[in-house]
């Protein structure tokens, strides 16, 4: 039976063609680093790198005989992970990378659903490479794209030489749009430093928005929060503020950032589990930090889908606001509806 | 009082086996472990990912991380049958006349006895194989069901559906029935005369390992704290009867079940290592080997059926001489 010391950590990478994943791929295989990675990938296709431990596995999604449409799981991955695993002197981590046109959804609740897999490894980010230059046109032929970018939890923004300096601000600002969450770096040639991309630990709850610690407050000035493709000109007049994305026509995932004060713990978890039950097939990702009335330790959440994770992480610091803060990335979300009914778990 | 004759070995022993009445153990990193006179070794696969034991042929089939299918036989001899490139070798299975299968990714091959080669592609990927006892037809499980090939001639292949990914595969000694492991925590039969459907669920755990007693009167399966055992001597095989449940542990799972050659008598290995041999008739449970340092993933029972032969996942092994 392993345990939580032995779990290797697995770091997706998303990312349409061309973004730069290769690139990416070939430096984590050969930077003196100090890791071992075995690396899952579609196909051996340009990686020129030598290593045993590349393993070609074709994507096989298959769904949960459960009833829900969502849980879907990699069985690809399955198998993989498995073989790997059983010989696990080899390596310290695992990269996976996905095809372009790969939903990330799959990929990641396998590490959730599978219990081999689950008690073996950890997901410890998704990564999304997104293209400078095409992001605009890929936005508007394709939903991947667009999932992508929603689903991780650090986007390189690559390529971004190619661009003018107000295109880079504008394409920054539609991943902002659609994932106010994730951090994002802007790179050359995939230019990022390893330690932005690999060992993130997003989605253990110990060290989950503890990367951030600005989680959801810097870009607070621009409201995305109720912001969608449905309402964005209704103000009829141009914005100065140059990073208002109110351009993006091709943007169909939105997010809602929700703000309270102390929670109470008999209202929240009746409510959160209720929403992911309901809204489960919509919400792509969210993530939240927790402050439940009479716990003088922070609780934080992440989910995918209907699969959701909370513990307490930490004390709240001396000082520190007791603040709850949470984020819905998805689809056809009711902001409205989402924030009263999250305001009426306060606590009296 | 049976006596262990351990062999501790570094890593997962995929499988454990008799050739030529000689406990091998195949390892993931390829190595074949034997003990005969002593502890010898082969290196067939760099990466080891399947074996099946070819009972008729007396030898193991291995396909690896390599892309390469070995055969194994007694006195340390092996021999590389298929090279299937760079992909992995994700199932073996060996079959009447010689003939044995092989799948990487969404294909399956069949390489018989003359070498000749047929391919088989899928839409979906190929999670397991297995020959029926009759006739030459395989057996392949994948997403959504099985699909029946018969490689010796032109004929279409027959598609088994049921919703779900099959990962497992196999028939009934009789060639009556099919049976396949599944993602979720399951098992689906089908009686291949009619088509007819058999659901085998409630386990805790995935099914990694299954065993036809003697005569296929009964499959013993793991997936739970004891041996799920279905009864298979009825004309609808398991249907509207109760499984038997032996050698059940209130804090250990079923990781490995192999049934005696003759006997009802099954022996249970457990996740903490553990091996009991049970008797369906009254469940008498017999302690075989205690807990040890990893999950049994692979036991067989000599011709002899004297001494059983077990690997685990962390490479304390080992040969049960039950009569000693």
């Amino acid at each position: 039976m392993s345990d939580a010391q032995t779990q290797i950590p697995v770091t997706v990478l998303t990312g349409y063609l061309g973004a730069g994943k290769t690139t990416l791929l070939n430096r984590i295989l050969s930077e003196n680093h100090g890791k071992r990675y075995a690396v899952i990938v579609n196909e051996f296709g340009e990686i020129g790198i030598d290593n045993e431990l590349i393993v070609e596995s074709d994507e096989e999604i298959y769904e949960m005989n459960n009833g829900c449409v969502c849980c879907t799981v990699r069985g690809d991955l399955i198998r993989v992970v498995e073989g790997l695993m059983r010989r696990p002197g080899r390596f310290d981590a695992i990269v996976v990378e996905t095809t372009g046109l790969a939903d990330p959804v799959p990929v990641a609740q396998t590490f959730f659903m599978d219990d081999d897999v689950r008690s073996k490894t950890r997901l410890d980010a998704v990564v999304a490479l997104v293209d400078a230059k095409h992001l605009p046109l890929r936005l508007k032929d394709s939903r991947e794209a667009e999932d992508q970018i929603a689903f991780a939890d650090v986007v390189v923004l690559n390529k971004t030489d190619l661009v003018t300096p107000e295109e880079l601000a504008k394409v920054e600002a539609t991943i902002r749009a659609i994932n106010p969450a994730a951090k994002i770096h802007r790179t050359t040639r995939a230019g990022v430093a390893l330690s932005e991309v690999l060992d993130r630990g997003a989605f253990d709850l110990s060290r989950a928005l503890e990367n951030d610690p600005h989680f959801l407050e810097a870009h607070d000035d621009h409201d995305h929060h109720d912001h969608d493709h449905h309402d964005h000109d209704h103000n009829g007049h141009d914005h100065h503020h140059h990073a208002h994305p109110s351009d993006i026509h091709d943007v169909t995932v939105q997010s809602v950032s929700l703000r309270g004060g102390e929670m109470d713990p008999k209202k929240f978890f009746p409510w959160i589990e209720k929403i992911t039950q309901m809204e489960g097939p919509n919400i792509l990702r969210l993530k939240g930090i927790i402050a439940l009335k009479g716990d003088d330790e922070r609780y934080v959440i992440q989910g995918v889908h209907m699969i959701i994770e909370g513990d307490h992480q930490r004390a709240w610091k001396d000082g520190e606001k007791h603040e709850s803060r949470l984020v819905f990335i998805g689809r056809e979300l009711d902001a409205e509806r989402l924030k009263k009914s999250f305001d009426a778990c306060q606590a009296a | 009082m049976p006596t262990v004759a351990p062999l501790d070995l570094e890593g997962h022993c995929v499988a454990a086996v008799f050739l030529g009445d000689v406990p091998h153990f195949a390892l993931a990193d390829g190595a074949v472990h034997r003990l005969d006179h002593g502890h010898k070794t082969i290196q067939a696969n760099d990466g080891l990912l399947a074996a099946f034991h070819d009972a008729a042929n007396d030898r193991l089939i291995t396909g690896g991380e390599d892309g390469k299918i070995y055969s194994v036989t007694a006195g340390g001899s092996f021999q590389e049958l298929a090279s299937g490139g760079k992909k992995w070798i994700t199932s073996v299975a060996a079959g009447p006349q010689g003939a044995i299968a092989y799948a990487s990714g969404k294909t399956a091959f069949v390489r018989f006895a003359d070498g000749k080669t047929r391919e088989f592609t899928h839409p979906r990927s190929v999670e397991g194989l297995a020959f029926s006892p009759k006739g030459m037809r395989f057996g392949v499980a994948r997403y959504n069901g099985a699909t029946l090939h018969f490689p010796a001639t032109e004929g279409k292949p027959a598609e088994l559906e049921w919703a779900g990914a099959h990962t497992g595969i196999t028939f009934s000694p009789d060639g009556a029935f099919l049976v396949t492991t599944m993602q979720e925590n399951a098992l689906h039969g089908w009686k291949l005369a009619d088509g007819k459907h058999m659901r085998m669920s409630g386990y805790p755990g995935k099914v990694k390992s299954l065993s036809w007693s003697a005569k296929g009167k009964w499959l013993a399966s793991s997936g739970a704290p004891a041996a799920i055992v279905w009864p298979f001597s009825g004309k609808d095989g398991p249907m509207g009867k109760a499984p038997l449940e032996l050698g059940t542990r209130g804090n250990a799972m079923v990781t490995a079940v192999a049934c005696h050659p003759s006997q009802d008598v099954v022996a249970v290995g457990y996740d903490d290592g553990m091996v009991m041999a049970v008797r369906f008739s009254d469940a008498k449970e017999v302690l075989l080997r205690r807990p040890g340092k990893g999950a049994i993933t692979s036991m067989m029972w000599d011709k002899e059926e004297r001494r059983v032969v077990f690997g685990s996942a962390a490479g304390d092994c080992g040969v049960i001489d039950i009569t000693a």
